[in-house]
């Protein structure tokens, strides 16, 4: 059996960092030029490892199955980042960031992770600012600040409505530069399929070049991951549609493991479903929820009328409005974090009162604001947001009130790594997104973006050197070696099986009805009866998938479908796991709720005494069923409460 | 509603390719075109044909992938929009569709729908960027940003190098692209310390590349999807004559000019 | 290829602008000259500029300045279209149809049109002055006023003038808000005027030289 270690460095919380990169070791820089390290993933995390490893003088691959690294979908990420600068003067410290993220994960995270992350959260805004991202400004000329997602304090930078993206063209731009200065190599258009261990260690990737369908052997001393999360395991997400679990999931099936995999983030704030050709979910930013009141009708009848157009969401008279949020959380109202206002639409939907044409919607309503703050003052905080909900629903939230409802958005589960970022797999490391470690069991809005560049640029190229630091002696490896060819023969083996296949669906079609299970059963609410129904679901699922789907094309061309079933073989085996989490997690915490585990009110209730842990699955074969490992979370900074919004 | 869509087929950079006629039916108004396309594409599946294959990924407009020159218009007739942000109903019923490619020369044809757009990371390679390291930055609030400079620098920076500036030209030129990418660095003070040097080498990939010249149609402004204004090519004209006038030359871009 | 010739692209552009803007320049002057034709003396103040164009020293050299300006500004703007056609190997099934002003994408057709113009042009005067054509019987190879009322009473050849002057309005239009553009000078607060100023510029050009014939042909 594996064992969890989790490398935590001693000391007080606040010295661990420190300590830790007083006492790693380094490499030389004439070392580093022989040491190769492949990344996987080019957004915020792999594009600034990427380039901040290139910088140090390593030898640095990077893989995309992008066109451009700069495709990545971290170029979504709407509201900001948060920083503890504490530039708004409002007592935030790093301190204060830790204990709102641990808090905000319900429990469910490392202390020293999370502290780290606070703790380097400044040095990010720095480096950014310094690249060029253009975060919003003063009149004065000094970056300004924003509370988000229901902070006390005022700790979000913002690049208006588009952050992500300004902060990815800030690191694609610095691979860039490592790029043109030969530092790093550029794989674009590639899907990495397969990792290659030797004697243990990770040592190199099999890629599918995507436009040849060549299948490539890379090899290297280390093998950085960053390949985001796999919220698209529910077919509808808020995930770019390429966006997939294959390289994690390959290196769980080689022995990594893979922690906390039902922690997954519904987002309040997206556009509601319209029909069954759908292929994406938009999500409009969380920062509409500081303005717009959220409400559904308090009368079935209302319901009804609206239902057939009788009657204008604006002929609803206040009365006979529910807003259930401020209702029922009378001190955070609106701005009550992500789980809990997604649950609460959830809630009033399935009681009957959602609205839309599917009454899986709830009104997010800015006539109010618009009232109070003028038509101008809301174009100008929302503008575009606004904008490109009418580009989609073809309604003015200027004139009616947007229509919402939660949707897959963020996995806070990946795979495990310990403080120094290394998975289970010595060699092998998990950055951003794609491991499991800062945000428990929910993750606080803008601290996504905040993780994924603390892994890249301030955490990775310290601890990864104290790996390589033992590996000056190896040599560069041989790709022909028989490790390579057993695992480049295992993919090509997949693809030929997958391809023929003489079925009748598309790959899209399995996907969706995955989707559907995953949503149905390991959504929102879960409860023990369907988490069992799931896993029956999935296996008959598993069996007519590699019965009957039906990939078009050859194997040595450009074959997006062939791409598809490769990454939906995997999320049906993800979806398995993520269901027996769920089963296993008897308590209700963050995005994971267990219907069996609530107060009399309704509320999410946790259970610290039991499931005060991290669960790590291992890989046990194709035919065995993964088993669970416990990293049991300690507390010694933090007081554990129950968390709550009333 | 339906459809007949006019779409450009190739089965790769080698082969010659054509437009091919292909009818679809009761697609929703509200369907966006590549759910459009999507549905095209199962039924193309479902007989046992090839589908068609184009560039998608985000699908909210951000990430630049998408691309299509729909009815001679680069991400088709609304204007501020990328492709897979067009809807259905922005077409008339039973309207014929043309649906092309990007098409430059630097911008080769890989399959059907498909191009390569490296040319705009080698063009960025060659200095889209301010040469800093991580670590050892000074406090964010050192140095004061004019709020204006910061908002005309961000309105530049919301490229999402998609090309349809390129597709659009009349010359295929990729002016619009970099001229942003200068313009959004230059009006910040943390890219000014290089942004002699960034523009002209810029400019020199940007010629190597076997882009066209610029001869001020305006169709790049008219099909950006983020708007991005041609204030920006005027302003990487002036940085670029500006270099090339005053500054000493250095070694390195003589080298690569 | 770029070291082949000489300069990046942008700074080709910034010498067609400026050589554009000397023409533009040019056309001024050579308007005021043409007006005079119009002034009831018999001749005399047009023939008085015509000499003083013709034998002023300064002007002399100018006229060499205005040759290279005129090469320059053709050969490279052959040399940038074939480029540009270059930058499009396979063309879009589908026209453009994007929004744009519709003559800004035909300132090589116009330029050729307009070139065409400057071969006649030079064909009926230039090289009669400096002998390389021999001048219709009765006229002096000096006499340029009675040569001008010769040729515009001809309606023929009034027209084709009138036309190559409305094509070169149109390229005018476009060419001289762009060369602002060229040479970066598109500033939010002038850039209007500029367009305006231009516009306004292209119409009292063709206007004015196609005053001359009109005049001409009706009263003379």
């Amino acid at each position: 059996m594996t064992s969890l270690n989790a490398k935590i460095p001693d000391g007080p919380l606040a010295e661990k960092w420190t300590a830790y990169k007083s006492g790693c070791k380094l490499v030389n820089p004439n070392n580093k030029r022989k040491l190769d390290i492949i990344v996987v993933g080019t957004g915020l995390a792999g594009a600034s490892a990427a380039a901040s490893l290139g910088q140090l003088g390593y030898n640095v691959k990077v893989f995309c199955y992008q066109d451009t690294p700069r495709r990545a979908h971290s170029i979504a990420a709407q509201g900001g980042i948060n920083a503890a600068k504490n530039y708004a003067n409002d007592g935030d410290s790093a301190y204060r960031l830790f204990y709102d993220t641990i808090k905000g994960g319900d429990y469910r995270a490392r202390e020293a992770n999370v502290y780290r992350l606070a703790e380097v959260s400044n040095q990010i805004i720095d480096l950014c600012v310094a690249q060029g991202v253009p975060f919003a400004r003063e009149y004065g000329g000094l970056l300004t600040n924003r509370s988000f997602g229901g902070a006390q304090v005022s700790r979000t930078f913002y690049a208006r409505g588009q952050t992500g993206q300004q902060l990815l063209l800030g690191a694609y731009g610095a691979l860039s530069r490592q790029i043109a200065e030969g530092n790093v190599t550029l794989y674009n258009r590639r899907d990495v399929l397969d990792m290659v261990l030797v004697d243990g260690k990770a040592r190199g990737i099999i890629a599918r070049n995507l436009v040849t369908g060549e299948i490539e052997r890379h090899a290297a001393h280390a093998v950085v991951l960053a390949n985001g999360g796999y919220g698209n395991v529910f077919f509808l997400s808020t995930n770019a549609m390429g966006s997939n679990v294959t390289p994690a999931w390959s290196a769980y099936r080689k022995g990594a493991m893979f922690a906390n995999p039902s922690f997954t983030q519904i987002h309040p704030t997206c556009i509601p479903v319209h029909g069954d050709f759908q292929s994406k979910l938009t999500l409009m930013s969380e920062s509409l929820r500081n303005d717009g009141r959220i409400w559904v009708p308090a009368k079935k009848k209302d319901v009804e009328r609206l239902r057939h157009k009788d009657i204008k969401p604006a002929d609803i008279p206040e009365e006979d409005r529910d807003y259930y949020l401020e209702r029922r959380y009378p001190a955070f109202g609106n701005l009550v974090p992500r789980d809990v206002a997604s649950r609460a639409a959830k809630e009033r939907c399935d009681a009957g009162f959602g609205v839309g044409s599917t009454g899986m919607a709830v009104y997010l309503d800015f006539a109010d604001a618009i009232k109070r703050k003028g038509h101008d003052t809301i174009d100008a905080l929302y503008g575009n947001l606004f904008q490109m909900y009418e580009q989609i629903v073809a309604e003015s939230p200027y004139e009616t009130p947007m229509m919402i409802y939660p949707a897959v958005h963020y996995t806070m589960g990946g795979l495990w790594v310990d403080y120094e970022l290394m998975t289970s797999i010595p060699g092998l490391y998990a950055i951003g997104e794609c491991n499991f470690s800062d945000h428990g069991a929910n993750r606080l809005g803008a601290s996504a973006l905040m993780q994924g560049l603390a892994d890249g640029y301030f955490v990775l190229p310290y601890t990864i050197g104290n790996y390589l630091s033992a590996e000056i002696h190896t040599p560069r490896f041989d790709p022909s070696s028989s490790e390579f060819t057993i695992a480049a023969d295992g993919v090509t083996d997949r693809l030929k099986r997958l391809m023929n296949t003489e079925g009748k669906e598309s790959v899209d079609h399995f996907h969706r009805r995955l989707g559907k299970i995953m949503w149905e059963y390991c959504g929102m609410a879960r409860n023990e009866h369907g988490l069992g129904e799931a896993l029956y679901l999935i296996t008959e699922l598993r069996q007519e998938f590699s019965r009957g789907v039906r990939i078009p094309g050859g194997l040595n061309e450009y074959n997006p479908e062939l791409e598809k079933a490769c990454r939906v073989a995997d999320f049906i085996d993800l979806g398995e796991l993520m269901v027996r989490d769920a089963l296993q997690r008897k308590e209700s915490c963050g995005g994971h709720f267990r219907e069996e585990s609530q107060t009399s009110d309704g509320e999410a209730l946790r259970n610290d005494d039991k499931f005060a842990f991290v669960g790590a699955w291992e890989y046990r074969g194709r035919d065995a069923t993964a088993q669970l490992h416990r990293e049991e979370l300690q507390f010694n900074a933090i007081k554990l409460s129950q968390r709550s919004y009333k | 509603m339906n459809f007949t869509l006019k779409i450009w087929r190739q089965k790769s950079a080698a082969e010659k390719g054509g437009m091919v006629s292909y009818d679809v039916s009761e697609i929703s108004s509200d369907s966006s075109f590549f759910e459009m396309l999507d549905t095209l594409n199962k039924t193309l599946i479902d007989s046992g044909g090839d589908p068609v294959a184009f560039d998608h990924d985000c699908r909210e407009g951000i990430c630049g992938t998408c691309s299509l020159y729909i009815n001679g218009r680069p991400h088709g007739p609304v204007k501020g929009v990328t492709t897979c942000q067009l809807h259905m109903r922005s077409f008339k019923d039973g309207e014929t569709i043309h649906i092309e490619p990007w098409r430059a020369k630097a911008f080769p044809v890989i399959k059907d729908l498909i191009v390569d757009r490296s040319a705009l990371d080698r063009v960025i390679q060659a200095g889209g960027y301010v040469s800093i390291n991580t670590g050892g930055i000074p406090d964010a609030n050192t140095i004061p940003v004019p709020k204006e400079r910061s908002d005309a620098a961000f309105d530049a920076a919301t490229c999402i190098g998609c090309g349809a500036c390129v597709a659009a030209c009349s010359n295929a030129a990729a002016m619009l692209f970099i001229g942003a990418k200068v313009s959004h660095l230059a009006l910040l003070p943390q890219g000014e310390a290089e942004a002699s040097r960034r523009v002209q080498k810029m400019v020199a990939c940007m010629d190597e590349l076997g882009f066209g010249n610029c001869s001020n149609t305006y169709a790049c402004e008219a099909e950006c999807p983020k708007g991005i204004s041609v204030v920006n090519i005027a302003r990487m004209n002036r940085g670029f004559l500006g270099a090339k006038l005053l500054s000493e030359k250095e070694k390195a871009i003589r080298d690569s000019l | 290829m770029n070291t082949m010739l000489l300069f990046s692209s942008i700074t080709r552009k910034v010498l067609m602008a400026l050589a554009g803007l000397f023409l533009v320049t040019f056309l001024c002057v050579h308007l005021g000259i043409n007006l005079m034709l119009l002034k009831d003396d018999g001749g005399r103040t047009f023939s008085e500029a015509a000499t003083f164009m013709g034998t002023n020293p300064v002007i002399r050299v100018f006229e060499i300045v205005l040759f290279s300006g005129f090469l320059l500004h053709i050969a490279y703007g052959l040399l940038v279209s074939a480029q540009n056609r270059a930058a499009r190997p396979s063309a879009y099934v589908c026209a453009n149809s994007s929004d744009t002003s519709f003559m800004s994408k035909y300132m090589f057709h116009t330029g050729v049109i307009i070139l065409l113009f400057l071969v006649l042009h030079f064909i009926d005067f230039y090289f009669i002055k400096i002998g390389l054509a021999a001048p219709p019987p009765g006229i002096d190879r000096h006499d340029f006023y009675h040569r001008s009322l010769l040729l515009f009473s001809n309606p023929g050849y009034s027209a084709i003038y009138i036309a190559s002057f409305i094509v070169l309005g149109i390229h005018l239009n476009h060419a001289i808000q762009s060369a602002f553009q060229t040479l970066g000078l598109n500033h939010s607060r002038y850039m209007p005027a500029v367009k305006i100023i231009g516009t306004a510029y292209s119409v009292l050009t063709a206007a004015g030289f196609s005053l001359v014939p009109i005049v001409i042909l009706l009263f003379k």
